[in-house]
């Protein structure tokens, strides 16, 4: 479970976050908001990314900053640009990386790191030169190399952005198989059809709260 | 364009098949013995071992040439410089130490798997950990700094496009300043990416920048 706990935020002058309350529990919910209404600083306060300036982000019952390195142990993130999160040359390497720090021989890792690839519809390509990859398969990299440190919460910050129909398609159908909690910022709002709950965020504050078709109606409403 | 992120080239030679750590020392021994010869003949030969580093590992000719073209254009103005204040001899010890050097390194990640090497690093200072040093930190940091040898030279290639798109090929600034953006936000994007997978927990501070 995520609570946001009167969280709030500044870049200088600017407020993005202004006392935001949540209790997320539900297995999949969606930040949806216009440029800069905060969705992606909240997404960021959840594994101490952003540390808010006021009040607190909980998972599970542990502090997002206080207890920064188990949250992050517990929460994956995926980012826009599958570019900048693939930081080893080869596919198998890149989600190999993930796993360092768990104390495992070589050998495991490239098993692991070779299942894990194999179960995200990347099989055949450890040895492939990340950046070679097409878009979807970048940001299929991207999840894998989260997905293999089983994080209980997946926070994806419009991940589909860059992406074209198919290649969307094609994430979005990995993403809905996950057992994990899936938090997900998106303007895409075709991609919340799944969903269990959507905030509507705007000027750093929570306007709406819902079921996607009640949440999406007013966000509607909001930009016309 | 897209070039690829990394320098690494799948295969099965002997050179890849060489541990990373050999490897490594083998480099650095090279490397020093080409700065220790000041005679063209026994570079020359040295250049020439490399190139049947490069035959050996069955590198593709055109993406040696495609590495190397930059570099040549680069010795051939250092060789009109260095015979201008010295003489032709020294210029062309100066061009091969170099070229056998640069090339020597380029052989060595075009063959050796970050991982293997970040491995190899961290096995060697192992023992520095008794001083209080973190032998992971230096594996991670030889890794990112190889890697971020092709991460500059896309966003180089990238930005020269943009460049040319917009008729400024002339401008250096229309060049330096997108660069210096693209690079300085590129290592933001890595270090989110780092720290969301876990890497330098140790260290908590990190800076922020706005976000939506």
């Amino acid at each position: 479970m995520i609570e946001f706990d009167g969280v709030g935020h500044s870049y200088g002058e600017h407020t993005v976050l202004d006392r935001i309350d949540l209790r997320l529990e539900e297995k999949r919910v969606a930040f949806v908001g216009a440029n800069g209404s905060g969705k992606s600083t909240l997404a960021r306060t959840i594994n101490g990314l952003v540390r808010p300036a006021r009040g607190r982000v909980l998972v599970d019952g542990l502090d997002a900053v206080r207890d920064g390195r188990r949250v992050r142990s517990r929460v994956g993130f995926v980012f826009t640009n599958p570019d900048s999160q693939i930081v080893m040359p080869t596919a198998g390497e890149d989600v190999a990386f993930s796993l360092r720090g768990k104390g495992l021989s070589k050998q495991e890792r490239q098993r692991l790191a070779e299942a894990a690839l194999a179960e995200h519809g990347l099989q055949g390509y450890a040895q492939h030169p990340a950046q070679q990859l097409s878009g979807g398969q970048k940001q299929l990299l991207a999840l894998c190399a989260m997905l293999v440190l089983e994080p209980d919460v997946l926070v994806c910050d419009e991940p589909t952005t860059l992406l074209d129909l198919r290649n969307k398609r094609l994430f979005v159908e990995r993403l809905q198989r996950l057992e994990q909690q899936v938090v997900l910022v998106t303007h895409d709002l075709e991609l919340l059809e799944n969903f269990d709950r959507v905030v509507v965020l705007d000027q750093g504050r929570v306007v709406a709260d819902d079921e996607p078709h009640a949440a999406l109606r007013h966000y509607r409403e909001l930009v016309t | 364009m897209s070039r690829p992120l990394g320098l690494y080239q799948p295969g099965n030679s002997p050179l890849h098949r060489a541990p990373a750590g050999g490897k490594l020392l083998g480099l650095l021994v090279f490397a020093t013995v080409v700065m220790l010869f000041d005679e063209p003949v026994p570079l020359a030969v040295a250049a020439g071992a490399v190139l049947a580093g490069f035959v050996t590992a069955r590198i593709r000719p055109d993406r040696v040439l495609r590495m190397t073209g930059t570099l040549l254009v680069v010795l051939g103005a250092i060789f009109a410089l260095q015979s201008w204040l010295l003489d032709p001899k020294s210029a062309a010890v100066v061009c091969l130490r170099l070229l056998t050097a640069i090339s020597a390194a380029n052989l060595f990640t075009l063959t050796t798997r970050i991982d293997d090497l970040v491995s190899a690093v961290e096995r060697g200072l192992a023992p520095a950990r008794r001083l209080g040093l973190r032998p992971e930190t230096f594996g991670l940091l030889v890794g990112l700094t190889v890697q971020a040898v092709g991460v500059l030279a896309t966003i180089a290639a990238q930005t020269r496009e943009a460049q040319r798109a917009r008729d400024a090929s002339r401008s250096v600034s229309a060049f330096a300043v997108p660069f210096l953006i693209r690079t300085l936000r590129h290592a933001d994007e890595l270090g989110e990416a780092l720290a969301a997978r876990g890497v330098g927990d140790a260290r908590e501070e990190r800076s922020e920048s706005p976000r939506n």
